[in-house]
């Protein structure tokens, strides 16, 4: 059975790219405002969820081929690997630091080690939030 | 130096998120697996070493001093327990390799089990009452996973259990920080201990410290162990070893942290209760032991058991018993490891747990039988053997604290234990031999080369007594004078 509905289709290809550079901007503003990986992550996903409701499983899945179980692995390794950075350091393990970059078009820029961690538990959540949902929405495993 | 304490933590972690990647290719995984949890024994070693020599280790996590941020602090009781954790999931690693079925190496197996020992050890060397919360979630996660995988029928139905207790207990955790935050303003465990001290344990603390023991109760299998002997009896033989000499006694160290260094001022009310869920649960775990035929549930109950004679040592609170309790606790990891092992090794090879249907294994598997026997001694507590020394030392103890009623309870169950595993050992291995080579669903060999080097460890932690003691000894001395590890935290100079 093929799933249509237009309306919701039409909305839902502006939508997604309008939650998903809401969410990569609630991610960079986390390290001084409110935001972060974590509430980044859980946005993106909702958009990704409703390319699920509007579209179906296989579209989705063959317009964006990631496994999400190995997204989730490779945050997590992104994540712990920054505080290995200040083992290698010789600081103590999460140490953070920062440092002021002039950008082009962004002119000068914050730029934090934290950032890198963040991106890590951003990645860990859209993999491991759509491993639920997808495995819930599948009949077999 | 300090950043020593983080790789128990994390090299367990970055493996098994590495194993995710190569899901596939399971030998590698497996060489991988061992290879980490080589590392992290070969690192808690050198920090028992160093601790020994030096001094406690305080990790300020981010360069955030305590109280503020979050430390990881390893004193000797944490570090050993790192040590011996990390050995004994080694040694049921070893065991699962052969006799965990191919489909659940595919589905993460290996992964999880590592994530455990992050859990494990994370719980283990926080200084940090929240981020105890959290490493156990991060523990229990992992073990709902395990319990689940494979999904057989009784799989899931104990796992639903499992889960909403558990669910039920970190609730309850959560909320009893939260009140002891509202009573205290701080979540750092050397910063509590202080302001308790100052504050004097009144009605309000107290309070707060019997939710944590309902918490850790439920957690170790205290009392409130009505949901253990089923969910340790659902998963796969490895994954229940693994549990039996893991998950439990993570429950009991946070109770022997909380009572030792936070809630020790009032012991004739706390620690007075303790006792007698102690005591009771000895005889209700014994009661179990007994009454039962299969032997995943008479193994399951003796967790119980020795989950009270522990706490039973640390109620007495004195410092002989402590240390007895500690050096038990050691030697209960490693020889539930080997009676679940060499256990789980009869029931591959019969393919079934129920007592009555089977007999004379000693002549199709000799070294198997010796092995087992040895696990049986070593849980009654017969010299040369590890158990013998910390039940003398809990007892004497008890006694010159004057605790008679529950010493005699401890050894009436003791005795209970060693008819529970003789059972099992009588109806497997004497008799008439009914089966012979190629009848059996497994091997069982994969358990040998475990449960020697179990035995091994078994013999040397008892006849090396005296210098395992200095070592113990250490790491009772901080929990008989909180200041050590409060100084060490804090490191400000206490009057």
């Amino acid at each position: 059975m093929k799933f249509t509905d237009v309306y919701l289709q039409t909305a839902t290809k502006i939508l997604v790219f309008l939650i998903m550079t809401f969410s990569i901007y609630v991610l960079f503003a986390g390290h001084h405002n409110p935001g972060g990986g974590f509430i980044g992550g859980l946005i993106t996903a909702s958009a990704l969820v409703l390319l699920y409701v509007a579209f179906d499983l296989q579209t989705v899945r063959e317009v964006i081929p990631v496994d999400f179980k190995k997204l989730a692995a490779a945050g997590v390794l992104i994540s712990v690997l920054t505080g290995v950075g200040s083992l290698v350091l010789g600081v103590p393990f999460l140490s953070q630091t920062f440092r002021y970059f002039d950008l082009p078009f962004l002119g000068k820029t914050e730029l934090a080690t934290a950032l890198i961690f963040d991106l890590g538990v951003y990645m860990c959540v859209v993999g491991t939030t759509l491993t639920i949902i997808t495995s819930i929405s599948e009949d077999d495993i | 130096m300090s950043n020593i304490l983080i790789y128990p933590i994390i090299i367990p972690l970055l493996t098994a998120m590495v194993l995710v990647f190569i899901r596939d290719r399971i030998k590698l995984q497996q060489w991988l697996t061992v290879l980490s949890l080589l590392a992290t024994i070969a690192i808690s070693l050198y920090t028992i070493y160093y601790v020994s020599t030096e001094q406690i280790v305080v990790l300020e996590l981010g360069g955030w001093s305590a109280p503020y941020g979050i430390v990881l602090v390893g004193d000797m009781l944490a570090v050993i327990l790192v040590a011996v954790a990390s050995f004994v999931s080694l040694m049921c690693l070893l065991y699962g390799f052969q006799s965990i079925e191919l489909g659940h190496k595919k589905h993460f197996v290996y992964p999880m089990i590592l994530i455990l020992v992050t859990g494990v050890n994370g719980s283990f060397l926080t200084g940090d009452i929240f981020n105890l919360f959290v490493f156990f979630e991060v523990m229990l996660i992992a073990s709902y996973v395990l319990i689940a995988l494979g999904g057989k029928k009784i799989q899931l139905r104990e796992s639903i259990k499992y889960v909403l207790i558990n669910v039920i207990s970190s609730t309850l955790f959560v909320i009893a920080t939260a009140y002891l935050y509202a009573a205290t303003g701080t979540l750092n465990m050397a910063h509590l201990s202080e302001r308790i001290a100052l504050a004097g344990q009144e009605g309000l603390l107290t309070s707060i410290s019997f939710l944590y023991l309902i918490v850790f109760g439920l957690k170790s299998g205290l009392l409130l162990f009505f949901w253990l002997p089923g969910s340790y009896s659902a998963p796969p033989p490895p994954i229940a070893a693994l549990f039996a000499a893991l998950l439990t006694k993570v429950g009991v160290y946070t109770v022997i942290r909380t009572f030792t260094l936070l809630f020790y001022h009032k012991p004739e009310i706390t620690h007075t209760v303790m006792l007698w869920m102690a005591a009771l649960t000895m005889i209700l775990g014994a009661l179990g032991a007994v009454s039962h035929w299969e032997i995943k549930k008479i193994l399951a109950y003796n967790v119980i058991i020795s989950v009270g004679f522990i706490l039973f040592g640390v109620a007495v609170g004195t410092e002989q018993s402590l240390n007895g309790s500690f050096f038990y606790l050691i030697h209960d990891m490693l020889s539930k490891a080997l009676i679940f092992i060499t256990g789980g090794a009869i029931i591959n090879i019969f393919g079934t747990d129920k007592l009555k249907e089977f007999s004379g294994l000693i002549l199709f598997r000799p070294l198997l039988g010796w092995l087992f026997f040895i696990g049986v001694l070593a849980l009654a507590g017969v010299p040369p053997l590890s158990g013998f020394v910390g039940k003398v030392a809990i007892l004497q103890g008890a006694l010159s604290a004057g605790e008679l009623a529950v010493s005699i309870i401890g050894l009436i169950t003791s005795l209970m234990v060693l008819y529970s595993v003789l059972k099992i050992f009588i109806h497997s291995f004497w008799g008439e031999t009914l089966m012979s080579e190629g009848q059996e669903y497994s091997t069982g060999k994969h358990a040998l080369l475990p449960g020697t080097i179990l035995v091994v460890c078994i013999f040397a932690m008892g006849i090396g007594a005296e210098w395992v003691n200095t070592y113990i000894a250490q790491a009772t001395e901080v929990m008989v004078n909180p200041n050590l590890y409060i100084e060490a935290v804090l490191k400000q100079i206490s009057p």
